[in-house]
């Protein structure tokens, strides 16, 4: 069976991303070498697992550690090794905090905060409608609506948000601040929250970030203060950072795609399963990341990966499996079953991936149901994307109605 | 010494996270896309607690065996 040393390295990322595009070596290496080597620019040589099973696998089974990643030269993009909290965790300590926070991110909970959730967007599309086209949908509407909601959860002052959202890019920067910079935003950031923490000691509030606080106090032996603190700064930057992004990719692909945007329109019921499509179709990555390193030697997509050797999961790539997926690089608002991985799998999927789609499901149908007329204010090669970040997103998305 | 407990998954609550199968892979394993127990009945465990409590979807019970008192998920 084949192994590492018989197997030639590719520089990884393959290019750099273009728009929301997901390179093609992706369908060619799940068609011929389903797990190859792959060389990023930073850290040591990987395995870059392309197909749906087997990304489940790397993503599932607990065979595959990213406490392992700690102490080694991790495969990445970023210069420096980032101190990345829960996600560099194993059950059981992962558990241990994730517990922690998991219950206000359960279905049941977050449908609670669904309609305030509706009263943010209208107010935003309110202002929107009154201030007549044309307007950025990411300044105006895709930004504040996720943040409202993460600050209101957790208990984070909104008026704050002009900073944490700036401090928050250190988390998904890859090149696009310092080294320095991203070390000093989040010691920002962790200071801000260490603030709020502060507050809730002296008086007890009724949010996540007082809950946490009385759930350290009440058992110290449950999270160090450090990890109180990173837990809630990694909520706040990735409660918003992600959606944020999302609602621009989403509506660019809808409005990229009109056939599939007249079918939503004329039946807005379609929009969770159209959100589910979205997630499936919109690479959000620009490339793999957080590789899981084997415990044992274990045999995946036809070669031997050793004891010890780390594991890129492609997420994008799985997505568009046509073992698993019809027609997979085809928009379908309406396609079921669909298993994407899109907010990961096993132990570390997506503690909000709940919150998310309630958000995505919003952001949509209130986007569709009430600017009908909604398109792009611009030609479409003259829209500006962000770069040096892990997520592919928008810097500016003008839209007019 | 306390009594076993009864460990369900809700087929149609399940999204297939596979956080449990993850968390607490002796205990859980996903079949077919879902989640299922590897065993309905166990000596109480923590990964267990841990599981039901980490479930998105809240798709994971864990009964008392003897008097069918829930003890996973808190509601």
């Amino acid at each position: 069976m084949t192994d590492s040393r018989q197997v030639t390295a590719r520089p990884y990322p393959f290019a750099a991303p273009d728009r929301l595009h997901l390179d093609p070596h992706y369908a060619q290496l799940r068609r011929d070498q389903p797990l190859s080597r792959v060389q990023m620019p930073f850290g040591e040589e990987a395995w870059l697992a392309t197909r749906h099973e087997d990304v489940r696998v790397v993503l599932g089974d607990a065979r595959f550690s990213r406490a392992l990643s700690v102490g080694r030269d991790e495969p990445r993009t970023t210069p420096r090794q980032q101190d990345l909290g829960m996600l560099a965790m194993d059950p059981p300590d992962h558990t241990r905090l994730r517990r922690l926070v998991a219950k206000a991110f359960t279905a049941r909970r977050v449908e609670l905060l669904r309609a305030r959730a509706q009263q943010i967007a209208d107010e935003l599309v309110d202002e929107l409608v009154k201030a007549g086209p044309p307007a950025d949908l990411v300044e105006q509407f895709a930004t504040p609506l996720p943040i409202q909601v993460i600050c209101e959860l957790l208990g984070v002052p909104f008026a704050d948000r002009h900073n944490f959202h700036t401090w928050s890019e250190a988390i998904v920067s890859t090149t696009s601040l310092s080294g320095d910079q991203i070390q000093s935003y989040l010691e920002n950031l962790w200071g801000y929250i260490g603030e709020l923490v502060a507050v809730r000691r002296r008086e007890p509030i009724d949010d996540l970030l007082g809950a946490m606080v009385r759930a350290r106090d009440e058992n110290e032996d449950r999270l160090t203060e450090e990890e109180l603190v990173q837990l809630a700064a990694g909520l706040l930057a990735a409660g918003h950072e992600t959606t944020v992004t999302q609602i621009p990719n989403f509506v660019y692909v809808l409005l990229e795609h009109p056939a599939e945007l007249a079918r939503l329109r004329a039946d807005p019921g379609l929009v969770p399963s159209a959100v589910e499509e979205l997630v499936r179709y919109v690479p959000l990555g620009a490339a793999s990341a957080f590789p899981r390193y084997a415990t044992e030697d274990i045999e995946l997509g036809g070669v031997l990966v050793r004891a010890g050797e780390p594991v890129l999961p492609s997420v994008g790539s799985a997505n568009r499996d046509g073992e698993v997926f019809t027609d997979p690089d085809r928009l379908d608002l309406g396609r079921d079953p669909n298993p994407h991985v899109g907010f990961g799998h096993g132990a570390h999927h997506c503690i909000g991936a709940q919150l998310a789609r309630m958000e995505l499901q919003v952001a949509i149908h209130t986007l569709v149901t009430r600017l009908p007329g909604l398109r792009l204010a611009v030609p479409e090669p003259e829209l500006t994307w962000k770069s040096g970040l892990l997520v592919r997103g928008l810097a500016a998305l003008p839209v007019t109605w | 010494m306390s009594a076993n407990w009864r460990v369900s998954v809700d087929p149609h609550r399940c999204i297939g996270a596979g956080i449990c199968a993850g968390t607490a892979p002796q205990h859980f394993q996903l079949v077919e896309g879902l989640s299922t127990p590897l065993a309905e009945t166990v000596p109480p465990a923590d990964p267990v607690i841990d599981a039901a409590e980490s479930c998105p979807v809240e798709a994971i019970t864990v009964h008392d065996s003897s008097d069918q008192r829930l003890i996973a998920p808190e509601p």
